[in-house]
């Protein structure tokens, strides 16, 4: 199980949390702009990579608040935590 | 019987206090420390089990919890009995009760025995080729096969004891209390580390703690001497915490470790009422050191397998710690020097050794010349080809190995024995460390795993880092410790050590035998009789994955997960097939490294607090009314009220009409609630709902539709608007929660701009449903001041008030059709003023009615339940709302998504009402919906999601989807059921009241 740092809370277990998909997709600010083959992409297309991930966590048990990780998922290993609307490091990239 | 093999006394056995046991219905005494292993040797009992395949007698094979054999049923008692406990494990008590399990009738005599002389027949993956097809058989076949199989009894009545969990975090945890592990403890705490040690034993030392013998030495002191003087020594440091007894059972990422500790399992049955028998620690250490020690291999041979045939360390065990001789004849096996120890320590007992073979040619170690020095024969370069005796071993063959040690030559010698200890080197227990994410490497000298990178801060020390000898421990360990703590300097830097170990090794996976392969017997899983030549045959069939040979062979999985056997299964497949130890890895070694009982892991979590359930306020009041109960999430909610001998059917109808034609009370307290304020509140619900709320005058409800993204319906429920910025939204009652969860993760990652708050208030209000014609009348009895005319509060509309003293809000909105009110009320209130409204209703007959009635009524008028009519896949325009999804929005969550191509088929199933021919006749929810039945493959068109008898209306209603039936109106179709077909028509979903008349009746 993880010990998760919350950028509000501070260090919490995994248990308190929940993953919620990958991060960064913008939702479109003009959907009906949008064809369906544009929108089917915003929609479904997630990446699942063996490896550096940036995800999007919420500290469900806690302070509520949404934030981003970057976590490696061969080994679970928690490489940054940043606040939501704050720019991903560029290292992992 | 007599414990007439008992040797020289030990000072973990009290001999002053006996024990009396029962095993298989016969009494026996032991003494204070044995376990049960130890005591039956002691009464020259091996004979304990039988194998799960072929039911072959199995004895003792182990003294640890690697034991795969000696495996009991605990208890005769029907709420404590217990199977697959290893009699390794359990320390005997007053009364103990143990039996033989796998066995029927009886140990000594055993029915499914036969499949032994079948066992030609019953090859690897039999049970695969032959009873999965054809595969409408298996339940037949299965009958037999798990009656035959046995593994024990689990108790039928509940668990009389208490489990627990805590919480432990410390700097430093260190597994295993060995002699590595004191060390290590030691070194830790005394720096200041709080620190954890554990151990499974109830004895600290680990093996070294029994280790008589003059030839290991440390600053001049017997081992054993030396630790001891060390385990007195950490038992006085505060900030150590030391537990025995206890076994570390998953090694999580992140050192998030689960450990068992064992409190009441040694003691007499009367002395564990009332006390915690085992408690689940749940580990958050900051650093662990793993010194989990290391696992003797045995030998595969043929009829490697008999009673009496024991690890060679066991033996050692058995002898030195319980003073049990395991045999009076013993022979040792062997092909590597820690076989040695055992030999001299047997011998200065004074028990006898036949003979050793000795896998290897050239052996001269101290050890072996100390062996020769009195006599015993060792016939170096030598393998045991065979063992004799069906229930106990009473002679093996042994023959000269070859030169490459891949045949055997020369003539067969006899020798005669009860007891063969083999040893076949040693495997390093990582397991807990690969569980952690570790990764090993092989080291190809003496062909062990061992660690290799740690995925966390941690470090293995001693035999489980594959360093067996005492002056390779202790050599290393210094430097070790102060590296990973980051200290200066430690008490063991110049300890002198007197080791005489020699380390060469012969290692030969599979043994060779005078018989083909097909003719033996060569056991590598025991527990799962599993032989090498199952392992070939499933290379033959070709099998080339380790995980996939596992699986067919089922070697090591057994409930010791082939902590013995692995090894060699790994061996012979890298021989047989070419392939290098190291590149074939290992199979996974999933937690829990020994079995955890489930009260262990329930912990406290047991009877009402299983499942915990939420009450409305209003709870105590149903229940003194005889409710019956539904289960809603996580809320327990009045499902109906049976008066009398009333079944559901006739109190659902009671109150379904009781509601129409005068006034019916629902406790909607279930619903969730959310308080919506801020600036852009109006904004917010704008993007949330398909419908426009901007306009939506203050005081005023209106219904709204959540979506998904993908268009799809989320929820629903009547929100209020109670300021200017502020809101009440409802959600249905299982979609409080996730309801919550969507809109705050919209507020704060989507729209960060918006200016708005969220606050479940579910739990805070009560909410009291009047509804029916007469609920005006009751109301205004309950409230005399609150204008009650339409013009003044007509339906969709809210009011703030009280109810004597205190403030409450009234909507009045309905779900039933019927004009309704609903009174929201801090929730200590609730169960007050639903007294108050009943006894206002009492000259109308107010009804009490709970959700089944709450379905039909709004059945009846069409409504949908989200997660019962609906089940993400349906849009609004399939439930036929396209009047609640704005067209002038420009957008709202789900919008693009209703004219993609898929959501704009004509073809989708779309809600629609059926009635029957036969108007009494009530359809089933679910049941298929089709056009044709002649025809196969018969097309489904729908299903059938709601259905009732309705008494207001005198016929049966259904709700159900089909293929496009909103264009389908009348047309008539068939329900297929398992001895008849329906017929049935599709309507229009609303039955009652189109022109919505009531609502102001
Ligand atoms: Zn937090």
């Amino acid at each position: 199980m993880f010990l998760i740092h919350c950028p509000y809370c501070g260090e919490r277990e995994q248990s308190e949390f929940k993953a919620g998909g990958e991060a960064h997709i913008v939702r479109p600010k003009q959907p009906t702009e949008l064809s369906d083959d544009q929108w089917a992409e915003y929609l479904f297309m997630r990446k699942n990579i063996k490896g550096v991930q940036f995800e999007r966590w919420v500290h469900t048990h806690g302070c509520r608040k949404w934030f981003n990780m970057v976590r490696d998922t061969s080994n679970d290993e928690i490489k940054a935590i940043y606040k939501m609307g704050e720019k991903p490091p560029t290292k992992y990239k | 019987m007599t414990n007439n093999l008992r040797v020289k006394s030990s000072k973990f056995i009290d001999e002053t206090y006996k024990i009396s046991f029962k095993f298989n219905n016969k009494t026996y005494y032991g003494y204070k420390g044995d376990t049960l292993a130890s005591a039956l040797l002691a009464n020259n009992i091996h004979l304990v089990g039988r194998s799960f395949k072929y039911h072959r007698p199995r004895g003792i094979m182990t003294a640890g919890s690697e034991e795969p054999n000696a495996i009991v049923q605990l208890h005769k008692n029907t709420s404590r009995t217990e199977p697959n406990v290893r009699a390794t494990e359990i320390e005997i008590y007053e009364g103990l009760e143990a039996s033989s399990q796998n066995c029927w009738p009886s140990v000594n005599f055993d029915i499914g025995g036969i499949n032994n002389f079948l066992s030609p027949v019953l090859p690897a993956g039999f049970y695969y080729k032959t009873f999965m097809w054809p595969a409408s058989f298996w339940e037949k076949y299965e009958y037999f096969i798990r009656k035959s199989a046995g593994l024990g009894k689990s108790p039928t009545e509940p668990d009389p004891d208490i489990y627990e969990h805590k919480y432990i975090h410390c700097d430093v945890l260190v597994i295993g209390a060995g002699i590595s592990g004191i060390i290590a403890a030691k070194t830790s705490a005394k720096n200041g580390f709080k620190t954890l040690l554990l151990d499974e034993k109830p004895h600290l030392g680990g093996s070294t703690i029994y280790q008589n013998s003059e030839y290991f030495k440390i600053n001049n002191q017997i081992s054993s001497s030396w630790l001891e003087k060390e385990i007195n020594e950490i038992k006085k440091i505060d900030n150590l915490e030391i537990k025995t007894r206890t076994s570390v059972a998953a090694f999580h990422g992140y050192n998030f470790l689960l450990a068992r500790e064992n409190l009441t399992d040694h003691l007499p049955l009367h002395q564990r009422d009332g006390k915690v028998r085992h408690r689940l620690l749940k580990i958050r250490a900051k650093k662990v050191i793993s010194a989990t020690g290391s696992l003797e291999r045995p030998l595969v041979f043929d009829n490697n397998d008999r009673p009496g045939i024991l690890l060679s360390s066991a033996i050692e065990k058995y002898s030195n710690l319980f003073g049990v001789a395991c045999g009076q004849k013993n022979i040792i096996f062997t092909n590597n020097d820690s076989a040695y120890e055992t030999a001299i320590s047997l011998f200065q007992k004074g028990i006898k050794i036949e003979a050793i073979i000795d896998n290897r040619e050239n052996v001269d170690s101290k050890l072996v010349k100390e062996i020769e020095k009195n006599n015993i024969k060792i016939y170096k370069g030598y393998t045991v080809v065979n063992t004799f005796g069906y229930k106990r071993i009473n002679k093996i063959s042994i023959m000269q190995l070859s030169k490459d040690g891949q045949k055997v030559v020369g003539s067969k010698i006899s020798i005669d024995c009860d007891c063969l200890g083999m040893s076949g080197g040693w495997t390093p227990a990582v397991h807990l460390f690969t569980q952690s994410g570790g990764k090993l490497k092989f080291r190809d000298e003496d062909q062990v795993f061992i660690p290799d990178t740690y995925p966390s801060d941690q470090i293995s020390i001693g035999s489980c880092n594959g360093e067996f000898t005492l002056d390779e421990i202790l050599s290393s360990i210094s430097k070790k410790l102060k590296d990973f703590l980051n200290i200066k300097k430690t008490e063991y830097e110049n300890l002198e050590i007197q080791s005489h170990f020699n380390k060469t090794k012969r290692n030969i996976w599979l043994l060779p035998s005078d018989k083909i392969i097909g003719k033996t017997k060569p056991f590598v899983d025991y527990q799962n009789d599993a032989t090498a030549k199952d392992i070939k045959l499933a290379l033959r069939e070709g099998f080339r994955s380790i995980e996939h040979v596992k699986r067919y062979t089922t070697t090591g999985m057994g409930t010791d997960q082939g902590k013995l056997g692995n090894m060699h299964a790994l061996g012979i497949i890298s021989e047989t097939a070419g392939s290098k130890m190291g590149e074939l890895g290992t199979t996974t070694f999933r937690p829990p490294y020994t079995p955890l009982t489930f009260g262990t892991i329930v912990g406290r979590n047991v009877g009402e607090y299983f499942d915990v359930f939420r009450k409305t306020p209003i709870h105590d009041w149903h229940v003194e009314n005889k409710a019956k109960f539904e289960n809603v999430g996580q809320w327990k909610r009045a499902w109906f009220y049976p008066k009398k001998n009333e079944s559901m059917h006739e109190a659902v109808q009671r109150e379904s009409k009781a509601a129409r034609d005068s006034a019916g009370i629902l406790d909607a307290s279930t619903l969730g609630k959310i308080d919506i304020k801020g600036t852009d509140a109006s904004e917010f619900l704008n993007r949330v709902y398909t419908n426009a709320w901007s306009k939506l005058d203050i005081g005023k409800c209106r219904y709204g539709l959540m979506l998904n993204e993908d268009g799809m319906v989320y929820d629903d429920g009547v929100t209020t608007r109670l300021d200017e910025n502020h809101y009440i939204m409802t959600t249905t009652t299982g979609g409080a929660a996730t309801v919550l969860g969507k809109l705050e993760d919209y507020l704060q990652t989507e729209w960060p701009e918006l200016d708005v708050y969220l606050t479940s208030v579910t739990d805070h209000y009560a909410t009291i449903s009047v509804c029916g014609p007469n609920s005006k009348k009751i109301i205004s009895k309950v409230i005399p001041n609150l204008d009650l005319s339409d013009e003044k509060f007509p339906h969709m509309s809210f009011k703030n008030t009280k109810i004597d003293k205190v403030k409450c809000r009234v909507m009045r909105i309905s779900f039933t059709g019927e004009q309704s009110y609903e009174i929201n009320v801090q929730a200590n209130y609730g169960k007050s003023v639903w007294k108050k409204c009943m006894e206002a209703g009492k000259e109308f007959n107010i009804t009490p009615y709970g959700t089944e009635t709450m379905h039909l009524l709004r059945a009846e008028k069409g409504f949908i339940i989200v997660g019962q009519d609906t089940d993400a896949t349906m849009t609004p325009i399939d439930l036929q709302m396209d009047w609640i999804v704005s067209k002038k929005k420009y957008d709202f969550i789900g919008k693009r998504s209703l004219y993609r191509s898929d959501t704009i088929r004509e073809d989708r199933k779309q809600l629609i009402g059926l009635v029957t021919e036969n108007p009494k006749e009530v359809l089933e929810e679910g049941a298929q919906i089709v056009l044709d039945a002649s025809k196969s493959p018969v097309e489904m068109l729908g299903h059938v999601t709601s259905s009732y008898y309705s008494p207001n209306l005198e016929k049966s209603i259904a709700l159900g989807v089909v293929k496009g039936g909103k264009n389908m109106i009348g047309q008539k179709l068939i329900i297929p059921m398992e001895n008849k077909q329906i017929n049935v028509t599709i309507t229009d979903p609303v039955f009652l009241d189109k022109e919505n008349k009531r609502l102001n009746a």
